[in-house]
C-alpha cells in the first residue's frame, strides 16, 4: 500500500489492533513526515531567517529535485525486491546524451526525449538481465559494438550491417537454444553497470564533458520564473516535474494491475508465480519504466549543470536508496511509499542545507545523514520485530 | 525385557506442548545398547518432536530421560551431541563448500594454539571413513561434489568422530536409491556390531522389517505400543498406527460425477517425481491423493499446474492439451492452493484483498484500473461467505490466524471462479473449526451449492491425514515413491489398506 492511502480501518476488534494500526501509520507515513518537520523546526530555530526564508526553501526544493525524481523510480524497483546501484551512472550518461544531441543541433524536445529513452534503454538492459534474458542482451550489444567498430573500416556501413546481423542471429540462436535463462540478481547486474555506464558516458564525449552552445528550454528547467519585480519567483519547472513524477508513480503502483503485480513480486515471488503472474515480463517492464524516471532526473541534472558531465552524480545511487529507505520501504521488497520517498529525499537536503546555514563543517552533515538512515531503518526493524514477538 | 539389561537410553512420560497443541503426551521409549529401534507413526504423530527433544532442540514440559543410567537433559543440540546423541535429519546439515575432512571434524578440529593440525585432521578423517566402510571417499573433495548417499555417509562419519553412542536416523532412505539403501543397511548393522544404538524413524515398514530389532509406535503424541519386529506382523503394526475413531466432522453427501474435467495420463515429472501417474477427475467429484511426505504428491500437483516441468505424459484440462504455464492454467479454470502457505501460498506482507485478487485482476475499477472500492467489493462477499475473520479486506495476511490465512488462499480460487481446485494439504496446521469449514466448503463446491453459483466443481486434495481423505473424498489414489497407484472409490478402501500401499507393503508396489 502506498503510505498516502492508509486510513483508519473500520471495525477495529480490540485495543491491540488499534495500536497496531497507529503504529503502521506512524512508521509508514507520519513517521517520515514528523521526522522532516522536527528536523526543519530544529534548523528554523537554530539558524533563523537565513534558513526559513522563501528563497532558501526554494533552494532546498531545487537541491532535492534530481535525487527525488530518480528515487521515485527506484521506489518501484525496491518495492519489487530489487535494487539499482547504477542510477548515478545512468544520470551521468543521460546528461551526456542530452548534451550530445543539443551539440549536434537537435531541438530541445528531441534532446528531452533522447534523455528519457537513454534511461529506458538502461532499464531495459537491467530488466532483461535480471529476468534472465542474457542471450538477448549479449546478441544485441554484440551487434551494436560490431556495427560501431566495423563501419569505420573499408567494409563501410553495408559490410558492418551484414556482419552485425549475422553475429546477432548466431548469438541469439545459441543463447535461446543452449543458455536459456540465467536470472542474475539486480545487485550484481547494477554493480556491473555502475562502472560500465560511467565508461559509456566517457566514450560518448570522447573522455571530455560536452558543452552545448544552444540549450533551449532544456537548459532552463531548474530556473524559477520571477514574478514581476517582486523579487519572488515561481518554483522551477524541475520541481513540478518531480511532483508530477511522484503522482504518476503513486498512480501506477496503487491503481494499475501492473503496479499490484510489482508489490506481489516483491512481497513473495513464489506466490506471484503460483498466481500466474509473468514475473519475467514484469521485471523487464518495471526496470524500463523505473529508470525512465532516472532519465528524467538526468535531464534535470543536465539543466542544473548546463553541460554533459560523465563524472557527475557520483554517489547519487546511495542517496537515492537512502531516500527510499527513509521513506519507509523495505529492502526485502513488498513495501514502499512514493510520498515517503519524496519526504526521505527532502530530509537529506534539509539536513545538508541546514548544516551549511549553521556554518557547520561538511563532516557534521555526513554524520547526521548517516545517523538518520540507520535510525529510520531501525524504526522499521523495530516495527517488524514487535510484530514477530507478538 | 529383563531388568538387569543395561539400557542405553530411557524416556519416561515425555510430554511437550506448543501453545494449545499437544505434540507429545506421555511417551515411553527404551533403547538398548547395540540395538536398532524403529520409531513408527503417521505424519504428525509426534516422531519429529520426540527426536528433537532427544537431541536437545526442544525442552520437555514433563518426563525424564536417562542416558547410560544418568539423567539426560540436554539444553541444546550441542549439549546433546557432546553427551553422545547425534541426529541425522532428512535435510543434511553439512557445510557444502568445505571439504569432506573438514566436515567430519567440524567443531572438534585438532589444533595447536589455534592453528589447524592438517596432518592429524587427514588421519582422523580417514580413520573415521574407514570405520564406516567407505575409505574411498576423497578427503579433499568439497561435499557438494558428492552424491546424496555419500553426503549422508559423511554426516554419519561426523557423528562417529564426535563419539556418538546414540544415532538418530530420520527417514534416512528418503533420498537414496535402492542400492544405496542396501549399503546403508549394511552400515547400520556394522555400527550396531560396534555397540552404537540407533533410533530408526521411517514410514516404510518393509525397511523396519529389514533392519530393525524392536519398534515403538507413536500415535497422536503418545506411545501406543511396541515390541520385537520379528514377532509382529505388518498388519498388527498398521493397526497400532491407525487405530482411532473416525471423527464426525466430515459431510458425507452424494456427489454426482459428470464430464471429465482433468485427465492425466502417464505423467512423468522432473527426477521421476511423479512417474506413471494417470487419473481422471470429473465435474462434481472430490479425488484424494494419499501417501507419505516425499512420495511425490506435491510434485504431481505442481506438474499438473505447470509449476514444475512435465518430462513426458499428458495433462488435459477441459479441452486443453499441450504446453502450459500457471497463468494459462488459471485461464483454463484451474487453481491451486500451495502446501507451503507462508512461503508460497500467500504474500503474507500484503493485504487480504491483494492476495485474493492476485490471480485475477479484472473488474476492479474503471478502465482496468485497480481501485480500493473495487478491491473491497470483490473481496467482501468472500470474507462474509467463507467466513474469514478479519478487521477489513485490507488487513495484512500475517495478522490472521493460520486457519483464516488458509481461507484467504481458498478465496483466491473462488474469486477466480475456477472449475478445478488443486488443494495441497489444505488443512495442515489449522484449527479444528477452520478444518470443518473447509470440509463443508469442498463438499458444497462439488455439489454446486456453494454461494450463488450452481456450477459443480472438481477437487483434487492431497493430504497426509487419512481420516480426512476417507471422510470427504469420492475416490482415493495412493502415491508411493513417485508412483500413483489405482484411484479407487473411497468406500472400497480403508486406512489400513492405504497405509500398506503408502508404506510400500501393499500389493501394488
Amino acid at each position: 500500500m502506498s503510505g498516502g492511502e492508509v486510513k483508519m480501518l473500520e471495525g477495529a476488534e480490540n485495543e491491540e489492533s488499534v495500536r497496531e494500526k497507529l503504529m503502521y501509520m506512524l512508521t509508514h507515513w507520519f513517521g517520515p513526515i514528523l521526522g522532516l518537520l522536527a528536523i526543519w523546526l530544529f534548523f528554523a530555530v537554530t539558524a533563523g531567517w537565513e534558513f526559513i526564508g522563501v528563497s532558501n526553501q526554494q533552494l532546498i526544493l531545487l537541491q532535492t529535485v534530481v535525487v527525488a525524481t530518480a528515487a521515485v523510480g527506484a521506489t518501484m524497483i525496491i518495492v519489487s525486491g530489487g535494487i539499482d546501484l547504477s542510477i548515478g551512472a545512468s544520470i551521468a550518461l543521460t546528461t551526456m546524451t542530452v548534451a550530445w544531441l543539443l551539440d549536434k543541433g537537435a531541438p530541445p524536445i528531441v534532446a528531452f526525449i533522447g534523455g528519457i529513452l537513454t534511461g529506458m534503454l538502461v532499464g531495459l538492459t537491467i530488466g532483461s538481465l535480471v529476468a534472465g534474458y542474457i542471450g538477448r542482451v549479449v546478441s544485441v550489444s554484440a551487434a551494436l559494438i560490431i556495427l560501431v567498430v566495423v563501419k569505420d573500416t573499408t567494409l563501410g556501413w553495408a559490410g558492418a550491417a551484414i556482419i552485425a546481423a549475422v553475429a546477432f542471429t548466431v548469438l541469439l540462436f545459441v543463447g535461446e537454444k543452449y543458455v536459456k535463462r540465467v536470472p542474475i540478481s539486480s545487485f550484481i547486474v547494477t554493480l556491473g553497470l555502475w562502472g560500465a555506464l560511467r565508461g559509456v558516458s566517457k566514450w560518448v564525449g570522447g573522455n571530455e564533458p560536452i558543452f552545448p552552445d544552444e540549450r533551449g528550454w532544456v537548459g532552463d528547467l531548474m530556473t524559477g520564473t520571477p514574478i514581476g519585480n517582486s523579487g519572488w519567483s515561481l518554483p522551477a519547472a524541475g520541481v513540478w516535474i518531480m511532483i508530477a513524477s511522484a503522482v504518476v508513480m503513486v498512480f501506477i503502483l496503487s491503481y494499475t494491475r501492473f503496479g499490484r503485480h510489482v508489490f506481489a513480486i516483491g512481497s513473495n515471488e513464489k506466490t506471484a508465480i503460483l498466481c500466474g503472474i509473468n514475473i519475467r515480463r514484469s521485471q523487464v517492464c518495471l526496470y524500463t519504466l523505473a529508470i525512465a524516471f532516472g532519465g528524467l532526473a538526468g535531464i534535470l541534472q543536465f539543466s542544473f549543470l548546463s553541460i554533459g558531465d560523465p563524472t557527475t552524480a557520483d554517489g547519487y545511487e546511495l542517496q537515492v536508496i537512502a531516500a527510499v529507505v527513509i521513506g519507509g520501504a523495505s529492502l526485502l521488497g513488498g513495501e514502499g511509499s512514493v510520498l515517503g520517498t519524496i519526504v526521505g529525499a527532502l530530509i537529506m537536503t534539509v539536513v545538508a542545507n541546514g548544516c551549511t546555514k549553521l556554518g557547520l563543517e561538511n563532516y557534521v552533515q555526513q554524520i547526521v545523514t548517516g545517523a538518520i538512515i540507520v535510525a529510520a531503518v531501525a524504526l522499521e526493524q523495530w516495527r517488524h520485530g514487535a510484530k514477530i514477538a507478538r | 525385557m529383563s531388568s538387569q539389561e543395561t539400557l542405553r537410553m530411557r524416556v519416561n512420560g515425555a510430554c511437550k506442548s506448543f501453545g494449545p497443541t499437544v505434540a507429545l503426551d506421555q511417551v515411553d521409549l527404551d533403547l538398548r545398547e547395540g540395538e536398532v529401534h524403529a520409531v513408527i507413526g503417521e505424519n504428525g504423530a509426534g516422531k519429529s518432536t520426540l527426536m528433537k527433544a532427544l537431541s536437545g532442540a526442544h525442552e520437555l514440559d514433563a518426563g525424564q530421560m536417562w542416558l547410560d543410567g544418568s539423567e539426560y537433559h540436554p539444553a541444546n543440540p550441542q549439549a546433546g551431541r557432546a553427551a553422545g546423541v547425534s541426529m541425522i535429519y532428512q535435510e543434511l546439515s553439512l557445510a557444502q563448500h568445505l571439504s569432506v575432512k573438514e566436515n567430519i571434524l567440524l567443531g572438534v578440529e585438532p589444533t595447536w594454539h589455534g592453528l589447524m593440525k592438517w596432518k592429524e585432521v587427514r588421519q582422523r578423517a580417514a580413520e573415521t571413513l574407514a570405520g564406516v566402510g567407505r575409505p574411498d571417499i576423497p578427503l579433499d573433495a568439497p561435499v557438494n561434489e558428492l552424491s546424496n548417499a555419500e553426503q549422508q555417509l559423511v554426516e554419519i562419519a561426523r557423528s562417529l568422530a564426535t563419539g556418538c553412542r546414540v544415532l538418530v536416523l530420520d527417514e534416512p532412505t528418503s533420498s537414496l536409491t535402492q542400492s544405496d539403501t542396501e549399503k546403508l543397511f549394511a552400515l547400520i548393522r556394522r555400527l550396531k556390531g560396534q555397540g552404537v544404538s540407533i533410533l530408526y524413524i521411517s514410514h516404510f515398514l518393509e525397511e523396519v522389517q529389514a533392519v530393525c530389532d524392536r519398534f515403538t509406535v507413536l500415535r497422536d503424541g503418545a506411545s501406543v505400543g511396541g515390541g520385537i519386529v520379528a514377532e509382529t506382523s505388518t498388519d498388527q503394526i498398521v493397526a497400532m498406527m491407525v487405530g482411532r475413531d473416525v471423527e464426525e466432522m466430515y459431510p458425507k453427501s452424494e456427489h454426482v460425477a459428470e464430464e471429465v474435467m482433468l485427465s492425466v495420463s502417464d505423467l512423468h515429472g522432473e527426477e521421476d517425481m511423479p512417474h506413471d501417474a494417470s487419473f481422471e477427475l470429473h465435474r462434481g467429484e472430490v479425488v484424494g491423493i494419499a501417501g507419505v511426505i516425499g512420495a511425490g504428491r506435491t510434485e504431481m500437483l505442481r506438474s499438473i499446474f505447470s509449476l514444475d516441468e512435465v518430462e513426458s505424459g499428458e495433462v488435459k484440462v477441459g479441452a486443453y492439451v499441450g504446453p502450459a504455464s500457471p497463468s494459462m492454467r488459471w485461464l483454463q479454470g484451474m487453481g491451486m492452493v500451495s502446501e507451503d502457505r507462508k512461503r508460497e501460498g500467500l504474500a503474507v506482507g500484503l493485504s487480504i484483498a491483494d492476495n485474493v485478487v492476485m490471480s485475477r485482476m479484472d473488474n476492479l475499477g474503471p478502465m482496468g484500473l485497480v481501485t480500493r472500492g473495487g478491491l473491497q467489493s470483490a473481496c467482501t462477499p468472500w470474507i462474509e461467505k467463507i467466513p474469514i475473520k478479519c478487521s477489513s479486506a485490507f488487513a495484512k495476511v500475517d495478522s490472521l490466524s493460520g486457519g483464516n490465512q488458509q481461507k484467504v488462499a481458498l478465496a483466491r480460487l473462488l474469486h477466480s471462479d475456477v472449475d478445478v481446485l488443486l488443494l495441497d494439504e489444505p488443512t495442515r496446521g489449522i484449527d479444528v473449526g477452520s478444518k470443518a469449514a473447509i470440509y463443508k466448503m469442498i463438499d458444497e463446491l462439488a455439489r454446486g451449492e456453494y454461494g450463488d453459483s450452481s456450477k459443480k466443481r472438481a477437487v483434487v486434495i492431497v493430504s497426509s491425514y487419512l481420516p480426512e481423505l476417507l471422510g470427504i473424498c469420492d475416490r482415493i489414489g495412493v502415491m508411493c515413491r513417485g508412483k500413483l497407484g489405482t484411484v479407487r472409490p473411497a468406500n472400497e478402501t480403508d486406512e489400513q489398506q492405504i497405509m500398506r500401499e503408502a508404506t510400500g507393503t501393499g500389493d501394488e508396489v
